[in-house]
């Protein structure tokens, strides 16, 4: 069975015959996607299933991954806080590591890149390769996962002047648009429902994982997955979870992640973490493998409630893998968050730690409203945020690029 | 352009819609009018219609993204009402609608000072969309064989035919009812039904479904 047949069960016939109709006249043509990390984080979990997927449609596409030393990424993740808001400018020293680090791996890819139909660059780590490309030949475009909506301005500016000479740009939300000089897309990211993320676990399998973290499946039970980053808040979660746990005593927390090979931050921000849950045996700090997805998986279909409570979050892969499973999700009021979480419906946005706990609050006290709520989020998943939506933008944006800035294309 | 032409085949084609950034954002009531007034019609076309194939919540309150905004963002109800009782397939072209709201909005900064300050709690970010229309290589040769055909569509097949055709068709109406009209006065029941049907507040997978049902109903009974 093809990768796209597999996928005629959850998203429907229609779906999957619109993706080879779209994909008919892009056949042949030739994509490179590069990114700067293999795993770890969600740029790569998409890229994994949306390269064969592409693949399997006739089109000629490959991902290639930029190397770095650590003071490369050091850089890049410096530019990813201030493209979300920290006001902290970039030493001089790491952003000409940033360029030599660009213009070397250029000398690899350069073939590559220079001739393929159409390149996909994604996040601010390999976007100078364009301009060690003169002679490139196809459509280039930057697709940006971050929440960039309040960017520290002289970071953007100097990031600005590698990205506006792509053909277009691709954005998760209007708001994180910017000024540039070409079109700008906008196209959220998606889950992919039959990975081992995200597949159905049997009952016993969920319990296993309960076991195995010495939780127990007879309590209440939080759990917010996600990297140990201060963007992510896992600090205010701890702090929701003891405004809570004051009214509900039998209360877990989960805060498990796992790290990524381009954050060099993670280290820090979990010591502060573990530091702060010390005290409490019922917060569970786990720092997973990159591969234990099963366990991610079976950790958010355990939970009552998911929590993302991120202060900047571009998208939150992990809210929209919560809601697929028919979790309510308290989530911060921003970025991709308030495109998932309808409030009353889907969950609650909240904007502080005694927001949250309020929620968590509310919900556990109405058990039915858990139920009513995963059951929306889970629909609303399956209509919006899975990966054949995904793919079926990334082709509509290509057939779009070949054919000129017309508002309305017809195929012939 | 029509889909149809007469008693030829109805030809199933399917869209896809891919949204683009304006740039164009308004922090208050006086500079959303001001950047409506200069704002590509395609936006216009996207927050009254394209919004229907981008990724939303199910339950639509209101049935265009400007009311939406003017409720919950400024907090004018009764603006809002007033943007979500304009039915964009009653203006001849999208200039004329946009004329519409201007002179709304115009009427209720008249009506209440207050709404030249009011901060809204949200800002309004343009949006416009590229639609990319694609023939499925199927097509109906009798108005009998619609209830299955309809049943088979993607949604966004049904967009294309009963929403985005309003504004391609000569009247103003959708592809079956186009079509339909070119088989005779047997059909006009069904092409008044389905002028009744309302398409903005479900999903599209409920107007689907609507229509399914309708055309099996009044087929069937043809039939007999």
């Amino acid at each position: 069975m093809s990768l796209l047949d597999k996928y005629t069960q959850v998203a429907g016939s229609d779906v999957i015959a619109q993706l080879h109709q779209l994909a008919a006249p892009l056949a042949g043509a030739s994509v490179v996607h590069v990114n700067s990390t293999r795993s770890g984080g969600g740029v790569a979990e998409v890229l994994t299933k949306l390269v064969p997927f592409m693949q399997e449609l006739g089109i000629n596409t490959k991902w290639e991954v930029i190397s770095g030393e650590s003071r490369f990424f050091e850089c890049t993740k410096g530019m990813h806080n201030t493209l979300q808001g920290n006001r902290h400018p970039l030493d001089e020293s790491l952003l000409r590591v940033y360029e030599d680090t660009n213009a070397r791996n250029a000398e690899t890819l350069r073939p590559v890149l220079e001739q393929a139909d159409f390149v996909f660059i994604h996040d601010p780590q390999p976007a100078a390769l364009l301009s060690h490309c003169p002679d490139r030949r196809g459509k280039w475009i930057w697709r940006c996962h971050i929440d960039a909506s309040h960017p520290f301005r002289p970071v953007w500016k100097y990031l600005q002047q590698f990205v506006a000479p792509y053909d277009a740009s691709i954005f998760s939300l209007a708001a994180f648009a910017q000024e540039l000089p070409h079109p700008q897309f906008l196209i959220p990211p998606s889950i992919d429902p039959l990975s081992d993320k995200n597949l159905d676990l049997e009952p016993g399998v969920i319990e296993q994982v309960c076991e195995q973290y010495r939780l127990d499946t007879r309590r209440p039970l939080l759990v917010q997955i996600s990297r140990f980053d201060r963007f992510k808040d896992p600090l205010g979660v701890i702090q929701a979870y003891h405004l809570a746990k004051q009214f509900l005593p039998a209360l877990q927390l989960v805060l498990a992640g796992g790290g990524a090979m381009d954050d060099p931050e993670g280290d820090v921000v979990l010591a502060e973490v573990r530091a702060a849950a010390r005290e409490d045996p019922d917060i569970h700090i786990l720092l997973l493998p990159a591969d234990a997805n099963r366990d991610i998986n079976a950790l958010q279909r355990a939970a009552d409630i998911v929590l993302q409570k991120s202060v900047r979050e571009g998208f939150g892969l992990t809210v929209t893998e919560a809601m697929w499973k028919g979790k309510p999700v308290i989530g911060g009021d921003v970025g991709g968050i308030r495109l998932q979480v309808i409030n009353h419906h889907t969950g609650f946005l909240v904007s502080t730690p005694e927001g949250a706990a309020l929620r968590i609050r509310y919900l556990l006290h109405q058990p039915e409203k858990i139920d009513e709520m995963g059951s929306k989020a889970h629909a609303f998943v399956r209509d919006n945020f899975l990966i054949t939506r995904h793919l079926r933008e990334y082709l509509t944006l290509l057939v779009a690029l070949t054919n000129g800035t017309r508002e309305r294309i017809e195929l012939a | 352009m029509a889909t149809t032409l007469s008693t030829e085949p109805f030809f199933v084609k399917d869209c896809t819609l891919v949204a683009l950034a304006t740039g164009r954002k308004a922090r208050l009531l006086q500079e959303f009018r001001s950047e409506l007034a200069r704002v590509d019609t395609a936006s216009i076309y996207h927050h009254f219609w394209g919004g229907l194939l981008v990724p939303r919540f199910e339950e639509r309150e209101y049935n265009n993204d400007f009311a939406a905004w003017i409720r919950h963002g400024v907090h004018d109800g009764v603006l809002a009402e007033r943007l979500a009782a304009l039915d964009p397939g009653r203006f001849p072209d999208l200039e004329a609608l946009r004329s519409e709201i201007l002179e709304q909005i115009d009427t209720r900064l008249d009506e209440t000072e207050l709404l030249f300050w009011t901060r809204p709690s949200s800002q309004f970010e343009f949006i416009c969309s590229q639609i990319v229309v694609f023939d499925t290589g199927r097509h109906l040769e009798r108005p009998a064989e619609l209830a299955s055909a309809v049943t088979a569509m993607s949604t966004s097949s049904i967009f294309y035919h009963f929403i985005d055709a309003r504004r391609r068709t000569a009247d103003g109406e959708d592809d079956f009812r186009d079509w339909l009209a070119a088989w005779g006065e047997r059909f006009a029941p069904l092409r008044k039904q389905l002028a009744g049907i309302d398409p903005y507040f479900g999903t599209l997978s409920e107007l689907r479904d609507e229509l399914s049902r309708l055309f099996s109903s009044h087929l069937q009974e043809a039939a007999q």
